[in-house]
């Protein structure tokens, strides 16, 4: 294995958030950022869960699996047989608040379908359900950085285990008063559907190599904002690449003094 | 998988502060197990809990990160001298080439409980004194411990519910494996709180009395806390144990219910196995994730059976630890480490009557016996189930 340097496939990608609808509308505006208009994230009806399920999820369930489905569908994959890693900064916000909301009543009563929903891996538990999946799936954080540390680990994956990779990342703001503290500008969703082989219809490579280069803009003021208030935005550096197919590196935040240098490779 | 080193490895929870305590308290056949007086929690029921936290000061400079999770955190880190194990480290390979992966399912959630207590009566404004990024935030124990530690590597919290402080040794494993890291400090962190305990008991799987794994009168589970770590390093003269393989399956079933014949544990199980390149017979104890829940006891049995048979000895030690979420898969593995390292298998406690739908060979004291190789099975809502092996030192 070269030293330090994730190379791997990108077979179907998924967008969800303000002013996006999807990977194949949106890829379009992310090229061109002047048609693109903010407006506040539509989220679909998670249709392919089952009706118990779809009762219970919450907002980021939905969102989770409104971009997995397109990159699964992009990449011609059946879900049943993908690894995934879900990224989020947080969990589902709203379910949260309601939890913290009863804990501070007299009578403490808690909601079972709350405390459930209230796992980090709450859109992996889903997922997994609506595709049938016995695939490995993890499903992590790391505040800001949570999409770059998402994609470490699914690149990882996908290499270690030779075998596509489904990466979501995902983010939905809270309620007040959580919202002051931790403020979100909307819902947002990217997946990358990563894998060791092109497949049939490859979009691109990615060349994937921690190093200390500070962290770039969206070059564009309203991409920018949306950058900087949803973790899950920090993907648009990457996205806006892989939209106007340029073969240069961008460099996505991971932590305090990492970053990752990513090269889109056109197929 | 080529085997890999773990060079250090430590505890906090409820049977102590420590590698010693740890064994000592195994070793006698104790719990550490108490009736509940936590915080405010109006709840009959047992808990594991770490003495001494609420009083245990951070260091001035990481202050701003005080919450109960990170004191446990703190506490973990400090015993048996595994921070200077981790400075070792990072000097031999460098502190950007050591990452950090810690599991944890509620993080400081306690902090935002009380905050909510204390809203502004007019704007409903949480106290100013709330820190979002340093408590709430899940990730915030990884950000906590990689300043503690002064680590400049990779990092993220791993949270799949009762599975994470288990999978972060997959996530080490694989950065090391493609270049990435030379080393990394793995664990799991998880605190009481009230989330859990009214969660829980929401369930109904919340026991009114110690939880009693593999019993016919098992009533759920006692809650508990841990901080457990152990430091991975891509070569060693003296490892003080291996890492042979890490098995992760999703059952795709149900959010809170497991596979009912066990069929995603199975699949971690034999993914584990895979990946060390061993047959189940090399296989000397398996450390249960036993929860004491009737489901789960009851799916986990048919998992093993499937995989190991009949004749494998296993037990649960969640009668003497309660079980610490996010940290029980951490905590586990650093039980099975004592316990290759000193030649015993823990004995489970709390049993009263054999349940005699569960056919597992299960131990209800400890039993001396060298050992080579031992599982150590961790699952979660979400449908989320590891398995580690991990090998003697020799």
């Amino acid at each position: 294995m070269s030293g330090g340097v994730l190379n791997c496939w990108v077979r179907g990608v998924g967008l969800l958030g303000p002013g996006l609808s999807d990977w194949a509308t949106g890829r379009e505006l992310l090229a061109e950022p002047s048609r693109w208009v903010s407006a506040p994230t539509v989220v679909p009806a998670p249709s392919r869960l089952p009706p118990a399920e779809r009762r219970r999820a919450g907002g980021i369930v939905k969102v989770g699996i409104a971009v997995a489905d397109q990159a699964c569908a992009q990449a011609g994959l059946d879900p049943r047989d993908v690894a995934t890693v879900f990224s989020a900064s947080t969990g589902d916000g709203a379910n949260c608040h309601a939890l913290c909301e009863t804990l501070a009543t007299p009578q403490r009563a808690v909601s079972p379908t709350r405390f459930t929903n209230s796992v980090h891996n709450a859109p992996a538990g889903y997922w997994h359900i609506a595709t049938a999946s016995r695939a490995p799936s993890t499903s992590l954080c790391a505040h800001d950085a949570s999409f770059g540390a998402g994609l470490l680990e699914a690149a990882s994956q996908c290499l270690c285990g030779q075998q596509p990779v489904l990466l979501v990342a995902s983010d939905v703001p809270y309620p007040q008063p959580l919202q002051a503290t931790r403020p979100l500008l909307d819902a947002m969703g990217v997946a990358l559907l990563l894998d060791t082989v092109p497949g049939d219809a490859p979009l691109l490579r990615l060349r994937i190599e921690p190093g200390d280069a500070a962290p770039e803009g969206c070059g564009h003021a309203g991409l920018e904002a949306l950058r900087r208030g949803i973790p899950a935005a920090r993907a648009l550096p990457l996205l806006q690449r892989m939209a106007r197919g340029l073969a240069q590196p961008c460099v996505l935040e991971v932590l305090d003094g990492l970053s990752l240098a990513v090269t889109v490779e056109p197929a | 998988m080529t085997p890999l080193p773990i060079t250090d490895y430590t505890a906090a929870s409820a049977l102590g502060v420590g590698r010693e305590a740890t064994l000592s308290t195994l070793r006698a056949g104790r719990g550490g197990l108490s009736a509940q007086h936590f915080e405010t929690a109006a709840l009959e029921t047992w808990i594991g809990q770490v003495e001494g936290l609420d009083g245990a000061p951070l260091p001035a400079e990481l202050a701003e990160w005080a919450c109960r999770n990170n004191r446990l955190a703190w506490l973990g880190l400090q015993a048996d001298g595994f921070a200077q194990s981790v400075a070792r480290a990072a000097r031999r390979w460098g502190s950007r080439r050591v990452g950090l992966f810690l599991g944890t399912s509620t993080s400081a959630i306690l902090e935002t409980e009380l905050a909510y207590r204390h809203r502004d009566p007019e704007t409903g404004a949480l106290p100013s004194s709330f820190r979002y990024e340093q408590t709430h935030s899940t990730a915030s124990v990884a950000a906590f411990a990689r300043r503690a530690l002064g680590l400049e590597g990779p990092a993220f919290v791993v949270s799949t519910a009762c599975s994470s402080s288990a999978k972060v040794f997959a996530n080490a494993q694989r950065l090391i494996a493609l270049g990435l890291i030379d080393a990394a400090v793995v664990g799991g962190v998880d605190s009481l709180c009230l989330t859990t305990l009214y969660g829980f008991n929401s369930l109904e799987l919340l026991s009114r009395e110690p939880c009693r794994p593999w019993d016919a009168e098992r009533r759920g589970l006692s809650i508990g806390e841990a901080g457990a770590f152990a430091l991975l390093e891509r070569e060693s003269d003296a490892p003080a144990a291996w890492l042979l393989g890490c098995g992760e399956s999703s059952d795709g079933y149900h959010m809170s219910s497991p596979h009912p014949e066990g069929l995603g544990a199975i699949a971690a199980m034999r993914g584990a196995l895979a990946q060390a390149g061993l047959r189940p017979e090399g296989v000397d104890y398996v450390n249960l994730h036993g929860t004491a829940t009737s489901n789960n006891d009851a799916a986990e049995d048919a998992a093993v059976r499937a995989v190991f048979g009949t004749g494998l000895p296993c037990s649960s030690t969640k009668g003497a630890t309660g079980h610490t979420l996010g940290a029980a898969g951490a905590l586990e593995a650093v039980i099975c480490m004592l316990a290759l390292r000193h030649g015993f298998m823990p004995g489970g406690l709390n049993r009263l009557s054999p349940d005699p739908a569960l056919q597992c060979n299960y131990l209800d004291a400890n039993r001396e016996a060298a050992l080579s190789v031992v599982a150590s099975n961790s699952f979660g809502f979400g449908g989320s189930n590891a398995c580690l092996l991990l090998g003697a030192a020799r």
